[in-house]
């Protein structure tokens, strides 16, 4: 009980420092994390196609991904099309990014909190 | 926008369907297909512009295009080409002897289907062919001498148009419909297929990059490329193109390249020769 307690301060001050420090938010950490990968190069890449705001040298190929929260209420509905957007359109150009492990699970929700702050 | 563009898309491939899965491969019908999309997707780019790649495409990239061209970076290119091709092997001959007309004029019969050896003959590969009959070591497919060969002879065929034939045999028809395939079949770890980018996407943008259109898309190589510091063979474009969408580049005269680019030039028939080029 003590212990759970000071771990908890523990976190809020770390959290608060690094809020500080990155100079963001500390309620978005996961946000983020999401951020980090959805423009990575190496792992999202989301803006060889897509404009997102905050992130340079954006393609053109697909939408923009703005409003997010407003437009894709049910998170469900982004995480699928994330991970296979094949499924929804046979057609479409997007990266079936979870089928081809070029994201995991988790790294899919961190992009997810992430949108749901553009 | 996008809707109209996937329906669209959806006709074309729809189109083609029938053809991959029964026997009567039919190029004509595709040639038609092919010059029908993207004249009725870009009604306002001429015909013959299609052969200049994303400048075809994009307004502001094209200024940027009509000034460097002024002194165009594959100039050296075709001086040394045209230097090896004065230049005799050790037993005597020149490159002039291995093709018809000195090689002066010909690129857009190339790729051309033998009929003796039965497969695809892509210019480089003819190239690699002359010198390994006449004992020379061959050329790297992707750059130097192999772009300064090809890209004089492209300089010496500007504006002949595409004349691509598919010979009377069964054979010439299985490689361009290996090609074709080749072209549709989406691959590597990003599930693309050359039609996702050049069919679905010409004149969209990953990232800065400007998507050229399929058709014709062949006309322009050999290339200087901005990105490369230098020239690049066809060669060389397709491996980066698998690359990008983290697959497996192939070996220079590999038989699938060959035939990809059999497909491609015999749909592109009656546009002309534009290469060398010159691209950002
Ligand atoms: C190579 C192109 C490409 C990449 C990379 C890409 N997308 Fe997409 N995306 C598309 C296209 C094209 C669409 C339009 C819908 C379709 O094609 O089915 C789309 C649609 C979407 C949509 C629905 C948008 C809407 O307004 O309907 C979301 C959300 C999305 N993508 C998220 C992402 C995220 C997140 C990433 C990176 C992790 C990403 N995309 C990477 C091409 C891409
Ligand atoms: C992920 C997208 C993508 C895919 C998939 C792709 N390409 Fe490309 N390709 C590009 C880009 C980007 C360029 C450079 C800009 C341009 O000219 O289109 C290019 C350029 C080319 C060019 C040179 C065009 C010119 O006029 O300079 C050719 C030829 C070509 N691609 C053929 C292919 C073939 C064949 C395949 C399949 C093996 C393929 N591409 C798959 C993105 C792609």
């Amino acid at each position: 009980m003590k212990l759970k307690k000071s771990h908890f301060a523990l976190m809020v001050i770390a959290g608060a420092a690094a809020g500080v420090i990155l100079g963001v938010n500390p309620v978005s950490a996961a946000a983020s994390k999401g951020e980090e990968l959805a423009f990575s190069r190496a792992k999202g890449n989301c803006l060889t196609c897509h404009e997102i705001k905050g992130g340079d040298a954006p393609g053109n190929v697909a939408p923009p991904l703005s409003d997010m929260k407003a437009r894709f209420p049910d998170r469900k509905e982004l995480i699928a099309i994330i991970s296979d957007e094949t499924k929804r359109n046979p057609q479409t150009v997007m990266p079936p990014f979870k089928r081809n492990l070029l994201l995991n699970d988790q790294e899919i929700e961190a992009i997810v909190d992430f949108l749901y702050t553009r | 926008m996008l809707r109209k563009t996937l329906i669209a898309v959806a006709i074309v491939v729809g189109a083609a369907t029938p053809l991959l899965a029964a026997n009567d491969v039919n190029p004509q019908a595709d040639a038609k297909a092919f010059k029908e999309y993207f004249t009725k997707r870009f009604p306002k780019v001429p015909l013959k512009d299609f052969v200049n790649g994303p400048y075809s495409m994009d307004e502001g990239l094209r200024k940027q295009w009509e000034a460097i061209d002024q002194f165009p970076p594959y100039d050296f290119a075709v001086d040394k080409g045209k230097q090896m091709f004065a230049t005799p092997f050790k037993n005597g001959k020149t490159f002039a002897d291995c093709f018809p007309n000195k090689g002066i004029g010909i690129r857009q019969n190339y790729p051309y289907f033998d009929t003796k050896s039965g497969q695809v003959i892509s210019l480089e590969y003819a190239v690699n062919q002359c010198l390994k009959d006449n004992g020379e070591k061959p050329f790297d497919y992707t750059k130097d001498d192999m772009a300064a060969v090809t890209a004089y002879m492209a300089f010496t065929s500007r504006g002949k148009p595409f004349d691509i034939k598919i010979p009377n045999d069964p054979r010439a028809l299985a490689a361009y419909q290996r090609g074709k395939e080749y072209f549709y079949t989406r691959r590597g770890q990003l599930n693309f297929s050359c039609a996702s980018c050049h069919v679905q996407s010409p004149g969209h943008r990953i990232r800065t990059e400007v998507l050229a259109p399929a058709y014709g898309i062949t006309a322009a190589l050999p290339i200087y490329r901005s990105a490369w510091n230098g020239m690049g063979t066809t060669t060389r474009r397709f491996r980066t193109c698998n690359s990008q969408v983290r697959g497996m580049p192939l070996p220079g005269g590999d038989e699938d390249y060959r035939d990809v680019e059999y497909f491609l030039s015999y749909v592109s028939n009656g546009l002309p020769i534009s290469g060398p080029g010159t691209r950002p």
